[in-house]
């Protein structure tokens, strides 16, 4: 018989996050901080309005590009707290923001167009990269820089193949985020190198002290630039997949192609429930914010009392301690927590190579669940430490 | 940052002040003192816990009283507020506005006996115009938090990307 796969596919590594998960679940009574989304539950008013359009028999598909009311209330949002301005047709519905990577991906690589992913990030892009037969080239950030990209290490990352840059922030797994002066650099040299930017934003809500900026904001980079965004981080409903990309018109045009053939449309329940959500969920979101921000200073105090170096994030909903001084590797340290403490965190090394010498921790959690968490680590510490 | 302290406290009057601090980006000395004033400026009356009495069995009837009154030549509504709270029975007194004055909550062991607080001790008052009490049938949820158990607790997958 002939080999029924796809090379691409048979090649692609299996996410590192899974082989961690298989054994976190043989485990029982583990306690995780390892959860990537939410601990709240979507508010009411939005999933009331998800039942009304239900039992209204909204229960069609909508148009491919999504519906033309959440369409308009995307704009509004981003202009309102981003300051960018689109007209609604260049707004693209997705199922969740993953479906958006892939397709602003399939929509501009050409095979051996080079796309350049900063480290430590989720774990989409570069599978996604190479399904669209791009080459992933990977930019390791430094803890030095808070896990900031620079302008030297992307202009050292830039060949002639060089096409898309992606920016992943603010940051899943490291919780860095871009502020102003640090965008105006990067997008200084995407304008002068002729690239493009795919911009997740998908936790843009959560950053605390400092405003998100969108690199789209940045002079020239509107044109060039992919936002992609979603309602899983901002509204606590990464159940519901629901996402957006918005871009120029050229682009957002092929994506709609691509999602058509391939999804069709959003699902229309969410998609209600999504409107509600931006039209009236800024309170909401307020009240989380607030929440983790309470939870990320508790756990970076903890972290410094019980000795674990790490720098301050300032976005999403992780904390990024390095854990070098152990002489174990992350997936050791991770594994041997677990075993001792049962205490599952992910390993920095889930997120790329680069985050070796690294935990991901996760605040998506009460106070009360990080303090016994945290107790456990602070045992396991002392035992350990040399 | 008081008011920080009191929405924190207001969710959780438990939290150690230690955590307190660190979630607020604080030192517990700073925490410690300023709680300490705002519970000498009687900004924080007292920390109850809020407990879900359907479930235990004790016998306890909550009745919410519609009470109309004369307000009385210089202290207004405030003197025979007074007189009602001050009985031990009394959970809570509001002043409305719309069709009644005070809005009284008792709590007692059986309907008699808050109907024997309303018969003998308010109604009488001279203050006192008319009184419609209700009885709570079930309590569904209080001071923002539900009574009735919601279940499923945390849903989510132990590590995700």
């Amino acid at each position: 018989m002939r080999n029924p796969l796809n090379n691409k596919v048979q090649v692609m590594k299996p996410s590192g996050i899974r082989k961690f998960f298989d054994i976190v679940s043989e485990m029982k009574d583990a306690i995780s901080l390892g959860v990537g989304e939410p601990d709240f539950e979507t508010p009411w008013h939005i999933r009331e309005e998800a039942i009304y359009s239900l039992e209204k028999g909204r229960t069609v598909y909508t148009s491919n590009a999504g519906l033309k009311e959440l369409k308009v209330e995307v704009c509004n949002y981003l202009k309102r707290r981003y300051g960018l301005e689109y007209p609604d047709k260049n707004v693209l519905v997705t199922i969740g923001g993953s479906e958006a990577i892939d397709a602003a991906l399939r929509a501009m690589v050409d095979p051996g167009d080079e796309v350049l992913i900063p480290e430590p990030c989720y774990v989409s892009y570069v599978p996604c990269v190479a399904l669209a037969d791009g080459v992933p080239v990977t930019i390791e950030l430094k803890a030095e820089n808070e896990f900031r990209l620079t302008k030297q290490e992307l202009l050292d990352a830039i060949t002639d193949k060089t096409k898309i840059l992606i920016m992943p922030f603010p940051n899943n797994p490291t919780g860095a985020i871009m502020e102003e002066k640090d965008l105006r650099e990067i997008a200084e040299v995407v304008v002068e190198k002729d690239l493009f930017v795919i911009s997740d934003e998908i936790y843009s809500e959560l950053t605390y002290g400092r405003n998100h900026v969108s690199i789209a904001s940045m002079p020239g980079m509107k044109e060039r630039t992919i936002v992609i965004n979603g309602f899983s981080k901002s509204y606590a409903m990464t159940g519901w997949r629901l996402g957006y990309a918005v871009g120029p018109e050229e682009i957002i045009t092929q994506m709609i192609k691509i999602h058509q053939f391939a999804i069709m449309c959003a699902p229309t329940t969410s998609q209600y429930a999504a409107v509600e959500a931006l039209k009236n969920g800024d309170s909401d979101v307020e009240v989380m914010r607030d929440a983790y921000d309470k939870r990320r200073k508790y756990l970076v105090a903890r972290l410094r009392e019980i000795g674990l170096e790490c720098f301050e994030p300032y976005g999403a909903f992780y904390v990024f301690p390095c854990i070098k001084g152990f002489g174990m590797t992350s997936e050791e340290f991770a594994t041997k927590l677990l075993e001792e403490e049962k205490l599952a965190i992910v390993p920095g090394t889930a997120f790329g190579d680069c985050g070796e010498g690294f935990l991901r921790i996760s605040y998506a959690y009460s106070i009360e669940q990080l303090k016994e968490a945290l107790d456990r680590m602070e045992n396991f510490i002392k035992r350990h430490r040399k | 940052m008081r008011e920080e302290i009191l929405k924190t406290l207001d969710k959780n009057s438990k939290v150690a002040e230690s955590d307190l601090a660190k979630m607020l980006g604080m030192t517990e000395e700073e925490v410690h003192a300023e709680i300490k004033k705002l519970e000498a400026e009687h900004v924080i009356c007292g920390y109850p816990t809020l407990i879900n009495w359907d479930a235990t069995t004790e016998e306890r009837v909550t009745a919410l009283i519609e009470v109309k009154v004369t307000p009385q030549r210089g202290q207004g509504f405030d003197k025979i507020a007074e007189r009602i709270y001050r009985y031990d029975e009394v959970e809570s007194v509001y002043l409305m506005s719309g069709g009644f004055d005070l809005t009284v909550i008792i709590e007692g062991k059986s309907m008699r006996e808050v109907a024997s607080f309303v018969s003998q001790k308010l109604a009488p008052m001279e203050a006192v115009l008319s009184t419609g009490t209700h009885f709570v049938l079930k309590k569904y949820k209080e001071h923002g938090l539900p009574l009735v158990s919601e279940g499923d607790g945390d849903e989510r997958m132990l590590v995700t990307p």
